[in-house]
């Protein structure tokens, strides 16, 4: 079950947010797996699925300001952070009215308007790139806060020990979320490392952390809250990690036979969405007959079935895009 | 006019810009304190150690940390020591510096320069003296360029800082301490854009770049005794590559030598001789050649490193070559 504390800080308008921002993901992922199995989606589709709890739980402590850099499954993440779905369905239709005029696709999404910088398609190739954002914070002066999700994948990479001991060493304003969803690509954690949780990791480099249920909406914010306050009060970087399990293979077409389905099943009734619903129910901010629920995910629906509609009518790139934003200037 | 050494113009160039933009700032390791060659000496002081930020051995990692910075809006530089560690961080440079731009149609910016040295000298062995310029020549979206004089390095290094994109700004630890004329007004600084030719000539174009380009014009020294007139092009900037200027000096001279200090196999020349000769082959009045170092790891011993080293001799051989008049003892 999702724990509410006590007497709930949040009003209840925040609390169905969260619902509305999973929901959205929800139906996004759902739609663009659709889209992906009828060929209107090309490429490498890496949905997440499942732990939608993590994108939205940490993103709701971050502001405006604050800059996001995803992994190469961060659909969740960007629209979290407030990105347009149907921009975001046209990046990875190829439109050139997605996000990036169709040069960057599903692992590649940048939205700096509303603060996410990119995402990557090396893993734990964002983290020093979040760790730099941290950096031009503190040189800048100017109190924003860097936040990286990464998988459990990213835990055995170079880039991720280097990024930590910097950010722990010059105690930057940057918030590492790790979304251990138990597999990096087709391998489970334990065949890539004996380090059973990432956040003992945090330890050796003195970066205070906590493991948590990254399927309790609820248990990420408070997690990622107290992250957000200690790197904008100076107190420096955070290592949240976060326990969930993608339902969905690795990239779809992933048939996932590595995995038992038990296994998944245990996971379904764990689905971050129906946990959260059913605190809401029980706390009283939402009807136990289920209308409101029944609303907030055919409103979710309707909003991508629109994104993808519009998405999909966008022009595909002219010709001569190919060569353009190659470099930004000329040289002097 | 001051006379200043190569390494003195590089600190200088780093000193104005710094002073010139507050999102300017120097990442590397031991910059606090100058760095093996003095090149980021004095400016912590100056600036304060946040922008003149030490940083771990940990390339990969604050080249991409450079790129982020770059990406949300400071101007960094960082200094990779020898330019055989930037192997360590060539998925954030290749990946990510080079990338973003284009990835994010345009939406972001890496305002980055790196600043390397490099070059076969003092007998440091295969880990610290490769030339290694090829490889980023291959990358959309980089930019390369290596100054051979103490001006282009001042006005060159503050034209890739000042650029939008990233850039490998490539030092020839050979020239760190030879001497030239640097103007000290900033709007007497040399041109930056494109190549610039050391000396005219009618008969052969040498191509060359950072240390060579001064082989290539003792070469040329050496050929007018001979009564070859040859002329000098020093490209500074790989990439973008100023050909129309390697074109023009052959339509003029119908015979062309490249010469680098890197190995000849895969190299730069390799690139200018095929373009050459896609573009201008009717031009050419003799087979294009290269002059490379030998396809080895660069030898630590002093001796063999000299012969690893391509030679004034081996230009001026390659001229002759080229021009149909190969000597008849080599001296």
């Amino acid at each position: 079950m999702t724990s509410l504390p006590p007497s709930p800080p949040d009003d209840s308008a925040e609390l169905l947010d969260l619902l509305e921002s999973m929901w959205l993901i929800r139906a996004f992922e759902e739609k663009v797996s659709e889209l992906y199995a009828r060929g209107r989606i090309k490429g490498l589709l890496h949905l997440g699925i499942g732990q939608e709890g993590v994108a939205v739980g940490a993103a709701s402590r971050v502001g405006g300001d604050d800059v996001v850099f995803g992994g190469h499954r961060a659909h969740a993440h960007a629209l979290a952070k407030g990105a347009d779905p149907e921009r975001l369905l046209a990046e990875l239709a190829g439109r050139s009215t997605g996000y990036c005029a169709g040069k960057g696709g599903s692992m590649h999404i940048s939205a700096p308007e509303v603060g996410f910088v990119t995402a990557t398609g090396i893993v734990a190739g964002n983290i020093p790139l979040a760790l730099g954002a941290a950096y031009a914070s503190v040189v800048g002066d100017r109190g924003i806060v860097a936040m990286a999700f990464f998988g459990d994948g990213a835990g055995q990479a170079g880039q991720f020990h280097e990024s930590l001991n910097i950010a722990s060493l010059w105690n930057l304003p940057l918030v590492l979320v790790c979304e251990n969803n138990g597999y990096a690509e087709f391998t489970p954690l334990s065949a890539h490392t004996r380090v059973e949780r990432l956040a003992i990791h945090a330890a050796t480099y003195g970066i205070p952390a906590s493991t948590i249920d990254g399927n309790d909406v609820l248990a990420v914010r408070a997690a990622v809250g107290e992250a957000v306050q200690r790197a904008r009060a100076g107190g420096g970087p955070t290592f949240v990690e976060a326990l969930t399990y993608r339902l969905r293979g690795h990239y779809e077409g992933d048939p996932a036979k590595y995995r038992e389905l038990s296994e998944l099943s245990d996971w379904k009734a764990r689905d971050p969405i129906a946990r959260y619903t059913g605190a809401l129910v029980d706390r009283g901010t939402l009807d136990a007959d289920g209308t409101a629920v029944d609303r907030i995910e055919r409103n979710a629906r309707e909003r991508v079935e629109r994104a993808a509609e519009s998405a999909l009518a966008g022009p595909i790139p002219k010709p001569s895009d190919l060569l353009t934003n190659v470099y930004a200037s000329e040289p002097a | 006019m001051s006379e200043l050494r190569t390494i003195d113009a590089i600190r200088a160039a780093l000193d104005e810009a710094l002073a010139s933009d507050k999102a300017v700032c120097i990442l590397g390791e031991d910059v606090t304190v100058g760095g093996p060659f003095g090149a980021t000496k004095g400016l912590v002081e100056r600036y304060g150690d946040w922008r003149i930020r030490n940083t771990p051995i940990s390339e990969g990692t604050v080249v991409g940390l450079a790129a982020g910075a770059a990406a949300v809006g400071l101007r960094p530089i960082v200094e990779v020591m020898f330019v055989d560690f930037i192997t360590l961080a060539m998925d954030q440079l290749v990946n990510h510096a080079a990338k973003l731009h284009y990835m994010s149609g345009g939406q972001i910016r890496v305002p980055l320069t790196i600043r390397i040295q490099g070059g076969a000298v003092g007998a440091m062995g295969a880990h610290h003296s490769q030339s290694l310029e090829a490889w980023f020549l291959h990358v959309p979206g980089l930019k390369v360029v290596a100054p051979s004089t103490p001006a282009d390095a001042k006005a060159l290094l503050l034209a890739a800082i000042r650029d939008d994109d990233p850039v490998l700004f490539l030092e020839h630890r050979g020239l760190y301490w030879s001497r030239g004329e640097v103007p000290d007004d900033p709007a007497d600084a040399v041109p930056t854009g494109g190549a610039v030719t050391r000396r005219t000539g009618t008969d052969a174009t040498i191509v060359s770049w950072s240390r060579m380009a001064h082989s290539a014009e003792e070469a040329a020294v050496v050929l007018r005794t001979d009564g070859i007139d040859v002329e000098v092009i020093d490209l500074r900037w790989l990439a973008p590559l100023d050909i129309e200027a390697v074109l023009a000096s052959v339509r003029k001279t119908h015979h062309l030598v490249i010469a680098h200090e890197a190995v000849e196999r895969g190299g730069v020349g390799a690139e200018i001789a095929a373009t050459v000769a896609a573009s201008a082959r009717e031009e050419l009045r003799g087979p294009v050649t290269r002059v490379g170092a030998p396809f080895a790891p660069v030898p630590a011993s002093a001796e063999l490193e000299a012969l690893f080293v391509p030679s004034v001799e081996a230009i001026v051989q390659a001229v002759r070559r080229s021009v149909g008049r190969p000597a008849a003892a080599v001296g």
